[in-house]
């Protein structure tokens, strides 16, 4: 319930700035525009998704052998891979890996599962200084704000609160809100960190079982670059992120880009199969994979639920999202925000914490017309609104029937226990439709901005009965 | 930690639902260009993301490359004395004086200052090229490191023609790639960017601030 508070209040401020409403507009109508023209093809478009939902599938129907298969070809190329059941776990798997190589400095690619590990806090708290190195989550950082938006970070900030941020962390570069200084200023910021870090990580965008490949989507450079000049390379993913075959790789590739940003491929794909091997020049000397369960496997046991699991997170779905785009990423309180957070954390963390977000939807059905992977969300928002009022304790589902109130349950009895009986429920309409004019003028908020419904004189039975149509 | 290895295979073992038998893969059309046409798509796609190239004959490569750098201001050029352009890039300039290249076959830790904060270029072969996207691919050597591509300001690639495939899919099946895969694969498509602020896009972030591509040609 307090969780259901704040997310409510948060919504509420949200909708009350003008700034998060007119920075997500703007930028949401552009990443909609920017998709759209990428797949100027339709039929491609479809045959695409069809593609990349079967590729995910097969992926899932054969997770724990792929995950056998990944782990040992990553083993045989010298990567050490590293199995968490939670995130307590994982960031302790990170931490043991600083601490073997003595390192205080770790220097992070873009990597959603970190934020999912709160790896950054957990290991600020045992002295080590982690580093954000994409410019989005760079700036993010010296904001001291989590991301509100899976792929552009810092969406929410506008070109002159940033300006103002590097002002105030940076006062002896001269303040500029021109975006190509601001981002020159970071570069030079940041080269010095590349330089100097012993430790790089970064997250997985697909892990090949077939070749024992993780593959990493990126335009900036910082991805390559923390998996590449520092001695040590600390992947983290969730476990669903592998695919079967490498060829699986290009139709992903293909759809990945263009449903996130428009773009038809991002500036680098970084293919990495091993640590450096004798006699090449650079690269690190050690590669670790850390496969991070959290909850996912429960996730996993449910015949409907299990299709969260396909997302390649590209954020289509929450460009799309007309709640999502009026109250932005933060008011969701969760790692991921949108239409994909609001089904895949509740079923991590439990629908007594997050029941309320499989409510901040419209069911629209955007969501689900533009995913890549073909994820039915509004089905699986339904499933959840269902799952967080059902009582009979048999779905996986952490949390089920933590949000029923037995006042609604008994209303919605009541409206079944009446339309099983034709007589009351005859009796009932009748009795509405007589006592129409007592029904209030105002309705509180929903009355301000339009006029109050008003009940028909006849119902629609009485209509169809006196124009001779027959019930059957 | 095997612990947590075997408890969470033997959950996904435990609640492993009936999925569908795979059907039939959905076909996707894949582009089918000739040579000519694979060299004006790459360019218009590699354009498109702010590349510059630069499509020439085989005997004008080394004369164009002398003018671009010139042009750059490259004073500083690094290049992989013994891989696949060493011995012309060697002779493309005739008096040492003038020549731009310099070679490091150290180690990155033993020359990483001077690699990140004095050198304003690197030259490097490219593997092939992918039409269909405008991407250079390359599976760095040890002549030629990943991080030449990587960390100086500006990279200049060198593409044979005939080495661009229309698609990606095309590229790893002919290859064979999942027999052969390499310590680091990289597709490369322009320089370095981002959107991260007010999706306003901005050249040159961590990477490579120019990708200067010339795709050699037989035909004159
Ligand atoms: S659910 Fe679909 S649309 Fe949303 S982020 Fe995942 S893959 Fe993209």
């Amino acid at each position: 319930m307090q969780q259901r508070v704040e997310f409510h209040a948060r919504a509420d401020r949200a909708l009350h700035n003008p700034q998060i409403r007119s920075n997500f507009r703007y930028a949401m109508d552009g990443l909609i525009d920017k998709r759209k023209r990428s797949f100027p093809d339709l039929d491609e478009l479809n045959r695409l998704r069809l593609r990349c939902a079967e590729i995910r599938v097969n992926a899932l129907s054969k997770l724990p052998e792929l995950l056998e298969q990944l782990e040992a070809c990553c083993t045989k190329n010298g990567i050490q891979v590293h199995w968490a059941e939670t995130v307590g776990e994982a960031n302790r798997i990170v931490l043991d890996i600083m601490n073997r190589h003595n390192a205080k400095l770790l220097i992070k690619g873009k990597s959603m599962v970190s934020e999912e590990m709160e790896l950054n806090h957990y290991l600020e708290q045992q002295g080590i200084e982690c580093l954000e190195s994409d410019l989005g989550e760079y700036i993010l950082q010296l904001a001291g704000e989590p991301p509100s938006h899976i792929v552009a970070p810092a969406i929410h900030k506008s070109r002159q609160q940033v300006a103002q941020l590097f002002k105030e962390k940076f006062p002896d570069i001269p303040y500029s809100d021109d975006v190509d200084r601001l981002t020159r200023n970071a570069r030079h910021i940041l080269r010095r960190k590349f330089y100097e870090a012993p430790v790089g990580l970064s997250g997985v965008n697909f892990a090949v079982a077939e070749t024992g490949t993780i593959c990493l989507v990126e335009n900036e450079g910082n991805g390559r670059m923390c998996t590449t000049i520092p001695p040590v390379h600390i992947a983290v993913t969730g476990i669903e992120k592998v695919v079967e075959k490498l060829s699986d790789i290009p139709p992903l590739l293909s759809i990945l880009p263009r449903s996130a940003t428009g773009q038809h491929i991002t500036t680098y794909f970084n293919m990495i199969t091993s640590p450096r091997k004798p006699g090449e020049k650079d690269g690190p000397d050690e590669v670790h994979l850390v496969l991070l369960d959290n909850g996912r496997s429960r996730i996993y046991e449910d015949q409907e639920l299990i299709a969260t699991l396909r997302c390649i997170r590209c954020g289509a779905c929450m460009n799309h999202c007309p709640v999502y785009t009026r109250i932005g990423g933060h008011a969701y309180g969760t790692t991921i925000p949108g239409p994909i957070g609001s089904i895949l954390e509740p079923q991590k963390a439990g629908l007594d914490r997050y029941g309320d977000l499989p409510t901040a939807s419209t069911l629209c059905g955007a969501c689900g017309e533009v995913c890549p992977v073909r994820i039915p969300i509004p089905a699986l928002l339904n499933r959840l609104r269902f799952e967080r009022v059902r009582q009979d304790h048999t779905g996986v589902t952490r949390g089920q029937g933590s949000q029923r109130d037995p006042w609604e349950a008994r209303i919605w009895k009541g409206w079944s226990w009446m339309h099983a009986n034709p007589a009351i429920y005859r009796l009932g309409i009748g009795l509405a439709a007589g006592l129409r004019w007592m029904l209030p003028k105002r309705l509180g908020a929903w009355t301000r901005v339009r006029s109050a419904p008003r009940l028909a004189a006849k119902s629609l039975h009485k209509l169809a009965r006196e124009k001779g149509l027959d019930h059957e | 930690m095997s612990d947590a290895r075997s408890n969470i295979l033997a959950r996904l073992r435990a609640g492993k639902p009936d999925m569908p038998a795979a059907s039939e893969p959905t076909q996707i059309p894949l582009a089918g260009w000739d040579l000519h046409e694979r060299v004006r798509q790459f360019r218009k796609k590699m354009e498109s993301v702010r590349a510059e190239v630069h499509v020439t004959p085989r005997e004008s490569w080394l004369a164009l490359l002398r003018r671009l750098v010139a042009e750059k201001q490259i004073s500083t050029l690094l290049y992989a004395p013994d891989g696949p352009l060493g011995e012309a890039l060697f002779q493309a300039w005739e008096s040492p004086g003038e020549s731009p290249l310099i070679a490091r076959s150290e180690t990155l830790e033993e020359w990483k200052e001077e690699l990140f904060f004095n050198v304003d270029g690197a030259i490097t072969s490219s593997r092939w090229g992918i039409a269909e996207t405008g991407t250079l691919v390359l599976w760095p050597t040890p002549e030629e490191p990943r991080s030449f591509s990587l960390v100086p300001p500006v990279h200049i690639a060198i593409l044979e023609a005939g080495d661009i495939y229309n698609t990606f899919a095309d590229l790893i099946e002919k290859e064979k790639w999942n027999q052969r895969m390499p310590t680091n694969a990289l597709l490369i498509s322009g320089p370095s960017k981002t959107a991260d602020i007010e999706q306003t896009l901005a050249y040159g972030v961590h990477g490579p601030i120019e990708l200067v591509i010339i795709v050699v040609t037989e035909e004159n």
